[in-house]
């Protein structure tokens, strides 16, 4: 049994990895929105899927145009990247301005059912206008970096099986480890990220310091969902096909990442994605063999939903996070 | 103060608007009452149903059915004006949810001008709303529903002219060992209804002639990365890959699997039949194996035909369930001319157009002839095996196994 | 001026009031009764117990000609043509959701816990019924022989009642640690993990075969007589209702009801009044799930069919939406915004798509597929969720408290009884801090 898990333990790394940056970054999204408001942003999951939608709808225009045979792949991707972000950005601070703005004083249960709403609102809207467009609201995009690297894994001990990278998985990787790196920097390093500190630590209080406070949450906003776009791009890049549906589970996913890693802790979020991504690939390649046949690979979701309950129960404030002690 | 005035003025105007739908509504009833002059309700209009998941992700099989059906009636219009009858279509989206599909039987079986119905796509939807059509007499032509149950449970109403998974899952598996020569076979499905009982009949059908099952997985609808599951099929290396379920996840399987380098022949069910699998799964769909209830529809001349009707009319090409779609129609408004003749020309009671359609026998229709035997299923009901030699939609017929 | 006077003499004027409301009751009836196809005559009939809800007769003149529209008026209007059964099932189905939606409304509503994963008690519920009385049952237990008559449907429905209750229990007990905006999205996962091992459990044991679901369920039996159609079942949901409704009354109103609220409002201030947290929480899941239980036996035996995909994440949103539009806290509320999800869902936009079908099949308006209002659903269940958490959070018959009128409490000793003094009145402004 051990023999078997070695064997597919390098693809099974390298398509964790591959799922766990997307996590990651999507994950980043709910923890920055999260550390300043308090809100679940249920509707985060949504603007990654429209980012994916946007970006696809670009690269197949492009194709259609006939420039992408006149550009490399990469130069169009970044291009669409840059697009597609700013739009979803601004598309995440019209929804913050309208929907969460209002509300700002009222039960955090209002808001949430708010969220809720804009979920299942952005979901049918891209339905439908994919649908008028397309006559299904399946969505195939044009393939880029479908070229397959061998990775000798077997070279480095003989327990291990060869494994087989796509090309894509490289640009979505490093482009990932990009976006991640200059949060980072911004958040740490420069004066707004300071300030979107200090907000997310005591609202009041930076007001007081003259902080916008407004202007900060706008910004947070528009930053997490320009990721969240710019991450649906590259899960379209990856996977070819997608639908309005997509968002849902895979925010709630990038969620369980972002409370595994410790909500409003932002590397946390990024380590809990790639956490979640080893461990869902490890048991969709793994549960039959470890649980011999009892529990087969479509129990990988129930996994994720696992390790999302236990953690609340037993340390709610995550890995990284600090314990927050309520006061009265 | 200023809600209960509200409400007040609502509960005013709802009482002149209910004096006003009663008059209307009294009005209506009156008129049509009138046209008909006797019979079973409704006068001289024969009303036919479709059920199909028209939103959703079969929608475009389910569409296509839809479609198909609609051709049929609409040239069979001027036949039946000459016996006196008006014919129309009523259809209607079950969305594949099995509620909604029971809630629309309701709906069907309180509308007395409806005599028959052509659907369902899942075989999920089908089973629960055809004991509702059971109670009301209506009868069910079935164009692509193959689970067994369908018909297992005796139903007088449930027809269909489509081949059944008991007889499509030893197909398949039949073909993939001895023309394919494959002896260890790893199987995927997901999870639904359909897609569980196709792997299941595929995989007593295999096993029964002697190959090893490596591997029996599943995955979800909706999902978008098998990663895990073909790492396994990976780690076992399977002389072929079977897949019981529909062309969304399919499409996606195919091209991640050949991503990976799983280069074996791989196979699945009628539910990849569709334009939308080689549209999602690019050129990875070639060496991809497919059995299909459907039959080549382009094979015939009258199927030709057809198809050249179907688009000029829609402005789409045919899926493979469309001349089903038409078969089905066309059987179900033969078995009802039928009934009208047996009964003196007159309109026909829904139990007599069961009765007329389940006796229906040697049918030719564009794709497939039919026979209802005592259960409902079609004697003649074929099975198609096709192959994807390249990424064009449809495949090339391989081999047919008929029924014994 | 002339309308409000006109209303305060119809306020002030109860005779005047027992008129309209009357005339109504039988202008509708009459239009249902004529015209049998009509679903705005079956509406306008139902809303004539809207219209009753805003008079200000006893609550027990209310309640009995409530009952005499829904168990006389009703059926006799629509059974008179051939949409009987159709109206009866969208009723039906109305009083299943009404009785889950006020399961929804002691959790969220009373308690303050917000529960995504509400529709895995109801799966509970109709699979309990559906395996015992299929012949699923035979694969695992080593005694008895399966299916069971159907007259053992009315001993599941308490049977049902109590599994669903020990798994809100059970379900609760892990999750009563967890605040706000996480419990639910626990709960949310539990709800999708219920769902995907019933989806799942066919192997090793096959507990609920899986994603082929039950068929043939048997339906219930009384002294010989099936209950086939939705026309009989709706007398069995309408008995389970007034019962549901007897019950969240009286709990609304005692002790637990008065801890559910005060949870709500504050947990650490409840705490200090001595309300034990924990065992307040958990009856609220366990009252709620069991409401859920009860029509989840119903559902099956009704459907004859049980299969993982009539429970999904939707259904539980669906559910929210029932209790959100009505009014969070609030019975009539609820039982309002059930109504109108429901006969939105099932009637009005299946009807609308029809209209609109025929408009473009006869070529008046062609409206794109991708437009038609049954797929719509979603999209109108996110406005409604978004305007109203925006404009009006308190929903549309907002929670009243209860309103006792001093004068009335002390005359106990003499012959009124309780009732006559409390006065609802005072709209709550519900406070939900996490």
């Amino acid at each position: 049994m051990i023999e078997q898990v070695l064997q597919t333990l390098p693809q099974v790394l390298i398509d964790g990895l591959a799922l766990g940056a997307v996590y990651a970054i999507v994950a980043l999204g709910y923890t920055m929105v999260y550390g300043i408001l308090e809100l679940i942003n249920f509707a985060h999951g949504e603007i990654f899927m429209t980012g994916a939608f946007v970006g696809t709808a670009i690269l197949l225009t492009f194709s259609g145009l006939g420039w992408m045979a006149s550009m490399p792949a990469i130069l169009a991707l970044l291009l669409v990247l840059i697009v597609t972000s700013v739009a979803t950005g601004l598309l995440g601070m019209g929804i913050e301005r309208v929907a969460y703005r209002p509300l700002r004083n009222a039960p955090k249960l209002i808001t949430l059912i708010t969220a809720i709403g804009i979920s299942f609102l952005l979901q049918d809207i891209v339905r439908f206008i994919t649908e008028l467009k397309n006559g299904n609201y399946i969505l195939t995009g044009p393939s880029l970096f479908s070229k397959q690297i061998g990775v000798k894994a077997s070279a480095i001990s003989s327990v291990f099986n060869d494994a087989s990278v796509k090309s894509s998985f490289f640009i979505v990787l490093i482009l990932a480890v990009i976006m991640m790196v200059a949060l980072d920097f911004f958040v740490n390093k420069t004066k707004w990220g300071m300030a979107m500190r200090a907000v997310a630590q005591d609202r009041e209080t930076a007001a007081l310091m003259t902080v916008n406070v407004n202007k900060v949450i706008a910004l947070t906003f528009f930053i997490g969902s320009a990721l969240g776009g710019a991450t649906g791009v590259l899960f379209a890049v990856q996977y070819g096909t997608i639908d309005p549906y997509i968002g849902f589970i895979l925010g709630l996913k990038a969620f369980t990442a972002a409370v595994l890693g410790g909500i409003g802790n932002i590397r946390g979020a990024m380590f809990g994605g790639i956490m979640i991504g080893l461990l869902e690939m490890f048991a969709a390649a793994n549960l039959p063999v470890v649980s011999h046949g009892i529990l087969g690979a479509e129990y990988k979701d129930v996994f994720a939903f696992a390790i999302l309950i236990i953690v609340l129960i037993f340390k709610p404030e995550g890995l990284f996070g600090k314990v927050s002690v309520e006061k009265v | 103060m200023v809600l209960k005035k509200t409400f007040s003025i609502l509960a005013t105007t709802t009482l002149a608007v209910g004096l006003l739908a009663g008059c209307s509504g009294g009005q209506k009833e009156q008129n049509a009452s009138n046209g008909g002059g006797g019979g079973n309700g409704g006068g001289n209009v024969i009303k036919i149903a479709t059920q199909t998941p028209l939103s959703g992700g079969s929608a475009t099989l389910g569409e296509s059915i839809k479609l198909g059906a609609q051709l049929a009636l609409e040239e069979q219009k001027a036949n039946f004006e000459k016996l006196g009858f008006k014919l129309e279509l009523v259809p209607y989206d079950d969305q594949g949810d099995p509620k909604k599909g029971v809630a629309n039987a309701q709906l069907i079986g309180a509308d007395k001008q409806i005599l028959g119905v052509v659907g369902h796509l899942n075989s999920g939807v089908a089973i629960p709303s055809s004991e509702i059509y059971e109670k009301y007499s209506i009868p069910m032509v079935s164009p692509a529903n193959t689970a067994t149950e369908v018909t297992d449970r005796g139903l007088k109403t449930v027809n269909r002219i489509c081949a059944r998974d008991d007889f499509q899952g030893p197909a398949g598996a039949k073909f993939a060992i001895e023309k394919l020569g494959a002896k260890k076979i790893f199987i995927i499905q997901d999870k639904t209804a359909y897609g569980s009982g196709l792997a299941e009949a595929f995989k007593k059908g295999a096993e029964d002639l002697g190959a090893q099952i490596v591997g029996f997985e599943g995955i979800t609808i909706g999902e978008k990365d098998f990663n895990g599951v073909l790492n396994q099929v990976l780690a076992k290396k399977p002389d072929l890959v079977y897949f019981g379920g529909l062309y969304t996840e399919g499409g996606l399987l195919i091209k991640q699997a050949r991503d990976k380098g799983i280069n074996v022949p791989i196979m699945g069910g009628d539910g990849l039949d569709s334009s939308t699998l080689v549209q999602i799964a690019g050129d990875a769909v070639k060496n991809t194996y497919m059995t299909s209830a459907a039959g080549l529809t382009t094979a015939t001349d009258a199927g030709k035909q057809f198809a050249e009707k179907y688009k000029q009319k829609f402005g789409k090409e045919i899926e493979s369930y469309s001349a089903y779609g038409y078969d089905s129609m066309g059987v179900l408004l033969k078995g009802i001319e039928e009934a009208i003749k047996a009964n003196g020309n007159k309109l026909p009671t829904r139990q007599q157009a069961a009765e007329g359609v389940r006796k229906v026998q040697d049918y030719q229709g564009v794709v497939t002839k039919v026979s209802f035997d005592e259960k409902g299923d079609n004697k003649y009901a074929k099975i198609y095996i096709y192959k994807f030699d390249e990424a064009k939609y449809p495949a090339k017929l391989e081999d047919e196994v008929s029924k014994q | 001026m002339d309308v409000k006077n006109l209303l305060s003499t119809i306020q002030a004027n109860k005779r005047l009031q027992a008129i309209i409301v009357g005339l109504y009751i039988v202008v509708t009836f009459a239009s249902l009764y004529l015209a049998q196809k009509s679903v705005i005559a079956f509406l306008l009939l139902l809303a004539s117990l809207l219209l009753l809800y805003f008079t200000s007769f006893s609550n027990r003149v209310k309640w009995l000609v409530g009952g005499l529209v829904l168990v006389v008026l009703l059926p006799l209007a629509a059974s008179q043509g051939e949409a009987y059964q159709s109206y009866m099932e969208v009723a039906t189905l109305v009083g299943i959701y009404i009785a889950m939606a006020l399961g929804l409304n002691i959790v969220v509503g009373l308690a303050g816990l917000l529960d995504l994963g509400f529709v895995a008690f109801f799966a509970l519920g109709s699979y309990t019924y559906g395996i015992f009385a299929t012949s699923q049952a035979n694969n695992f237990m080593p005694f008895g022989h399966y299916p069971l008559s159907g007259e053992s449907f009315w001993v599941f429905i308490f049977i049902g009642c109590l599994v669903a209750a020990l798994f809100g229990v059970l379900l609760g007990i892990p999750v009563l640690r967890v605040k706000g905006d996480y419990l639910a999205i626990v709960t949310l996962g539990f709800g999708e993990i219920i769902r995907i091992i019933f989806n799942n459990l066919d192997k090793p044991v096959n507990i609920t075969n899986g994603a082929m679901g039950l068929a043939s369920v048997k339906p219930p039996e009384l002294f010989g007589i099936q209950f086939m159609y939705p026309s009989q079942f709706y007398y069995i949901v309408l008995i389970i209702l007034i019962a549901v409704i007897f019950a969240v009354r009286r709990l609304e109103y005692s002790k637990i009801g008065r801890a559910w609220k005060a949870v709500r409002e504050n947990e650490i201030a409840a705490q200090a009044m001595g309300i034990h947290l924990v065992r307040t929480k958990l009856m609220a899941f366990a009252v709620g799930a069991s409401f859920s239980g009860m029509m989840g036996v119903v559902f099956a035996a009704k459907q004859t069919f049980v299969d993982p995909t009539s429970f999904t994440l939707v259904e539980s949103i669906t559910i929210l939406v029932m209790v959100i539009l009505g009014g969070m806290g609030s019975v009539p509320g609820v039982i309002l915004g059930a109504a109108i999800v429901t006969i939105l869902n099932l009637q009005v936009l299946t009807e609308l798509t029809n209209w609109l079908n025929q408009l473009s099949l006869s070529g008046v308006i062609h409206v794109p597929d991708a437009l038609s209002p049954a797929k719509m659903q979603r999209f109108i269940f996110g406005i409604i969720l978004i305007l109203f958490a925006l404009y009006r959070p308190q929903g549309l018959l907002p929670a009243k408290n209860p309103v006792f009128d001093e004068k009335d409490l002390k005359d106990t000793d003499s012959n009124h009884p309780m009732n006559t003094g409390v006065h609802k009145g005072g709209t709550q402004h519900v406070h939900l801090d996490s």
